[in-house]
């Protein structure tokens, strides 16, 4: 059958991977190399698409990790049980082909223009897109003010910690450590719950801009949070992923 | 199985309507709840995706990909609407063509 691209539409293509790097003991990063890449916006993602060889396929969206204008990248965590992120965390190597598409999303993205203060709230791996949008924030020179919460079960567990405890232009970074803590932990414990966020998020006052991802639960209480501290429900974003996987 | 929500089908709305749709604000029919498509649950398990209204649960959109088409079922939706960007006739076109659209009566009539 004749196959032709329709302008608007989103193609499958095969893009090269150039490295992987390891982010934690179950996290990994994969530079991308799609031969034609519109370019993205921070906080979209992208989606990808494993066939076996009696045709099966299984697709999974995952976050892109990198600002606008740097190569492509994607975060992914290893899920037990998971069909597609057990092959991208321990089989995929440099040089691989993988299947993809995107850029995809106009509801989860921030661009300087937007304003804030912003307010990211990550749940785990939910900190991917918001590492992009942290980056991008950067990268700009946007003076925008920026705080990010990043709620995860143990500090090895914290995606990217050697780039965010970096100072970023400003942007404040505060941890909660919900499963252990290591000796001497003088941060928060426990997962988000209204007086964190009482004490830890910019006032509803200064009309900030929230941007939250994580699991549906995180997420849920986050939101119903920042509305209660006063923040326009317009301006409280929300990206959720279940354990099915993807972002 | 785990709910996702609306920024997941970012790809298949793309599909179907030939345009970026989770910006797209979608009303329910039966409660009449407005909100970004991102903000809606969706139910992702293959062949199919059942997207549900975060209010009252009642479906809005049904989507099942076979033979090379999407079958897309509309009928819990109210209004689907881009203010700023509306679908063009070519992507319209695009759409209807490419799929196999069965969109009942729309419309708060229940």
């Amino acid at each position: 059958m004749e196959r032709r691209a329709v302008r608007g539409r989103l193609t499958w293509q095969v893009a090269t991977v150039t490295s992987v790097t390891q982010e934690t003991g179950s996290v990994v990063t994969i530079a991308l190399d799609p031969a034609d890449w519109p370019g993205h916006r921070a906080g979209q993602h992208l989606d990808v698409r494993l066939t076996a060889d009696d045709g099966y396929t299984a697709e999974r969206s995952y976050s892109i990790a990198s600002a606008p204008g740097e190569p492509v990248a994607i975060t992914v965590e290893r899920l037990e049980d998971g069909e597609v992120s057990p092959y991208l965390t321990e089989e995929l190597r440099a040089g691989d082909k993988l299947e993809l598409r995107g850029p995809i999303g106009g509801y989860f993205v921030w661009e300087p223009a937007d304003g804030g203060p912003l307010m990211l709230l990550a749940g785990g791996s939910g900190v991917v897109p918001l590492r992009s949008i942290l980056r991008h924030r950067r990268r700009t020179g946007s003076d925008v003010p920026a705080r990010l919460l990043y709620s995860a079960r143990t500090l090895p567990d914290v995606i990217y910690r050697g780039e965010l405890d970096q100072d970023h232009d400003g942007a404040q970074v505060i941890y909660t450590l919900t499963r252990s803590q290591p000796p001497g932990w003088t941060g928060h414990t426990g997962r988000l719950d209204q007086a964190l966020l009482a004490e830890a998020a910019w006032a509803g006052e200064a009309n900030p801009l929230a941007f939250i991802c994580g699991p549906t639960s995180f997420v849920e209480t986050a939101a119903a949070g920042l509305v209660g501290l006063g923040y326009p429900p317009e301006r409280v974003k929300t990206e959720r992923f279940g354990a099915t996987g993807g972002r | 199985m785990d709910a996702l929500d609306g920024n997941a089908i970012g790809g298949l709305l793309i599909d179907v309507f030939g345009a970026e749709m989770t910006a797209a604000r979608s009303t329910c029919a039966t409660c009449g709840d407005s909100r970004p498509v991102a903000e809606l649950v969706v139910y992702r398990q293959a062949p199919g995706t059942v997207v549900r209204c975060r209010t009252c649960g009642s479906v809005l959109m049904v989507f099942v990909r076979a033979h090379g088409a999407i079958d897309t079922d509309l009928t819990g939706l109210a209004s689907l609407s881009q203010p700023d960007r509306p679908l063009s006739g070519e992507q319209w076109l695009a759409c209807r063509t490419s799929t196999q659209a069965r969109i009942g009566q729309v419309g708060p009539t229940r």
